[in-house]
């Protein structure tokens, strides 16, 4: 008992053979992870392998079949409330940013401390901009998303994710829809943010990083974490056959 | 090597009309031709038109009837609740123009010239008729001073519209037994003023009605889903003609003794469920176009399924589609003359009836006709005005 409180305490997630159907197809054929507080975990691996679907789990984006998530002490159920309280913990950015094109940069940050934690608007707004300046472009508050560059756009998504203070970020290969010279300044809003000890999942081919600020890397195929280990045995002394080849595809094209 | 960077002018062009001429008309002998067949074909319809228009023309029918034309049989003695609806709507106008500003301005701008234009005209008026349209234009003025005191708020002014509609539907129908306020029967209203209700009723009626069965058809709730494609597939296999009949001979069938709905509300419910489904569809393409990212990322950030749709799906689905929902209005203000079949005396039931008054104008149709057009035209146009600048002001197309 006194083990179990202690587990929850440290280990922030918690996924227990984690099985997801997509009709007939097994994408997750039995996923067990636990990621500890302020531990940063890359996810590498083929696309189909389940990454990507993996992690939008951890969030309810797309809902597992069998196993258990368990976020922060809450058990991910049927049930829209605990959804909606992991969601306002668990901030997401994704490949294609999905900033909301209507509102203006300021306004997509606002959005969800305004209506989801019912915060006044001045606190919101000043939060916003803090952290605008945080991802480095708060002069382009009052612009539209379409205005702005893809990594501007993606250092928004990022700065719209943290104005809930989320304990755990997602991000869903948040740097394969951007031009080769935007990578960059995207992935240093990155590794400061690990830096800052945020609890990180990132789904992503970018090794320099991953060898830089991942506490682990899990390599992912077929529905199963095939490896995982810290980033230099996983580089240096790979046990799986799959994870060699995966590793020099990636790592000489 | 360095590289230094010249400016290069861009060659000017040539300005001037004659230039535009040869580039657009003239560019070549066929151009040429097309151009002068053209002017001579424009130059003898004008001709036509005008003379028809300034000297053959008798336009005794119109000038005759217009208070026909305006209200149909509305009681003369009661026509000032007419005028205050037409003060209420030019003082809100001034007011909207001043909180608004943009086309609103043009809008409320044209209202008043109108007037003033009313006013002046050269025909015989009453003299507190024409003191009346000139009081209009006043009021907009006095709107617009309005605003700029501590009232002039975007939510008052949306209060002071909506307060107008209730007011307007107030006034007109009256209360049975009072003196200074006697019942007006809805058979009499009539004319533009009937037209402008039946549309007005249908297109705000039909527009909330109609977001809602476009969400229900989406809906994963299997009943609810059920019931709005049955509505919508139901009333769109269907000619409005059928449904205003439905509404007025076979409703009344249906209903328990004692209970009677008003001709005149049957007919707006029919044309407004009518409107509705359209509208359902034409909101449903918008909802299909936002695509599946923009509900994932509005989730991530805890918002409700509520809020997910107010917030990010409708604003966008609408924006999309303003240009097919203001078809849809317009389509809405000339299906009003159909309002003629369940017998009531909109604006084209009443060309039809002034042909019938005097012998003489038994023939005048092309004059009465013509003019009712007209007067379909200046709405839907502005109908049609007023979307673009929204589309403008909205950015839509530019993502």
């Amino acid at each position: 008992m006194q083990n179990e409180k202690l587990d929850t305490a440290e280990d922030i997630i918690i996924c227990r053979e984690v099985h997801k159907w997509f009709d007939d197809f097994h994408v997750l054929r039995g996923i067990s992870l636990t990621v500890k507080r302020q531990e940063v975990i890359v996810i590498c691996g083929p696309s189909g392998s389940g990454k990507s679907t993996f992690i939008r789990t951890i969030n309810r984006l797309e809902e597992h079949q069998r196993g258990d998530i368990i976020v922060d002490g809450i058990e991910l159920t049927h049930d829209i409330r605990n959804i909606e309280a992991i969601r306002r913990e668990v901030g997401m950015v994704f490949q294609q940013f999905n900033l909301f094109p209507h509102l203006p940069v300021l306004q997509n940050v606002t959005l969800a401390p305004i209506w989801a934690r019912k915060w006044p608007k001045d606190k919101a707004e000043e939060v916003a901009m803090q952290l605008l300046e945080r991802v480095g472009i708060p002069e382009q508050a009052h612009k539209y998303p379409a205005q702005l560059s893809g990594g501007q756009q993606q250092r928004v998504a990022i700065a719209r994710a943290l104005a809930m203070q989320p304990k755990i970020m997602l991000f869903d290969e948040p740097t394969s829809a951007l031009d080769p010279e935007m990578i960059k300044e995207v992935l240093d809003v990155m590794r400061e943010l690990a830096r800052s000890g945020m609890t990180m999942i990132v789904v992503t081919h970018e090794m320099g990083f991953a060898k830089e600020v991942a506490h682990r890397i899990l390599f992912f195929d077929e529905g199963v974490i095939v490896e995982g280990n810290t980033p230099e045995e996983f580089f240096k002394n790979p046990k799986e056959e799959r994870t060699r080849l995966f590793l020099s595809q990636i790592l000489t094209h | 090597m360095s590289v230094t960077s010249t400016t290069v002018m861009r060659p000017p062009t040539p300005p001037g009309p004659v230039r535009w001429l040869k580039k657009n008309l003239f560019s070549t002998w066929y151009n040429t031709l097309l151009t002068v067949l053209a002017a001579v074909f424009v130059f003898f319809t004008l001709k036509g038109v005008v003379t028809w228009v300034f000297f053959t023309a008798n336009w005794a029918p119109v000038t005759n009837s217009i208070k026909l034309f305006a209200v149909g049989q509305f009681p003369p003695d009661q026509l000032w609740r007419v005028g205050t609806i037409l003060f209420l709507v030019s003082f809100l106008f001034g007011l909207s123009w001043c909180v608004w500003g943009g086309t609103v301005r043009t809008f409320a701008l044209t209202l008043a010239l109108v007037f003033g234009v009313l006013a002046l005209l050269p025909i015989s008026m009453e003299l507190t008729l024409r003191l009346g349209f000139l009081a209009n234009p006043v009021l907009t003025f006095i709107g617009y001073q309005v605003g700029r005191t501590p009232i002039g708020k975007s939510l008052w002014v949306v209060l002071g519209w909506l307060l107008s509609f209730v007011l307007t539907v107030f006034l007109l129908t009256g209360i049975e037994g009072v003196n200074w306020l006697p019942r007006v029967d809805t058979g009499l209203w009539g004319g533009l003023l009937l037209t402008f209700l039946l549309a007005l009723v249908g297109i705000v009626a039909s527009f909330p009605i109609g977001v809602l069965l476009a969400l229900g058809r989406q809906s994963s709730l299997p009943v609810l889903k059920a019931f709005c494609v049955l509505f919508i597939e139901v009333v769109r296999g269907v000619p409005l003609v059928t449904i205003l009949f439905m509404a007025s001979i076979i409703l009344p069938l249906f209903l328990p003794e004692g209970v009677r709905i008003d001709r005149v509300l049957r007919a707006m419910m029919g044309m407004t469920l009518f409107a509705a489904a359209y509208m359902a569809e034409n909101v449903r393409g918008g909802l299909q176009a936002i695509p599946r990212g923009q509900v994932e990322a509005a989730k991530a950030v805890g918002l409700n399924n509520l809020q997910i749709m107010g917030l990010i799906v409708l604003p966008q689905a609408l924006r999309l589609v303003i240009p097919a929902i203001v078809g849809q209005f317009i389509a809405l203000f000339m299906d009003t003359t159909l309002a003629i079949i369940v017998g009531l005396l909109e604006l084209l039931a009443v060309g039809r009836a002034v042909l019938e008054i005097n012998v003489e104008w038994k023939l005048l149709n092309m004059e009465v006709y013509l003019f009712i057009a007209a007067i379909f035209w200046v709405f839907n146009y502005a109908m049609s005005y007023a979307s673009r600048r929204l589309e403008v002001a909205l950015g839509v197309g530019e993502r």
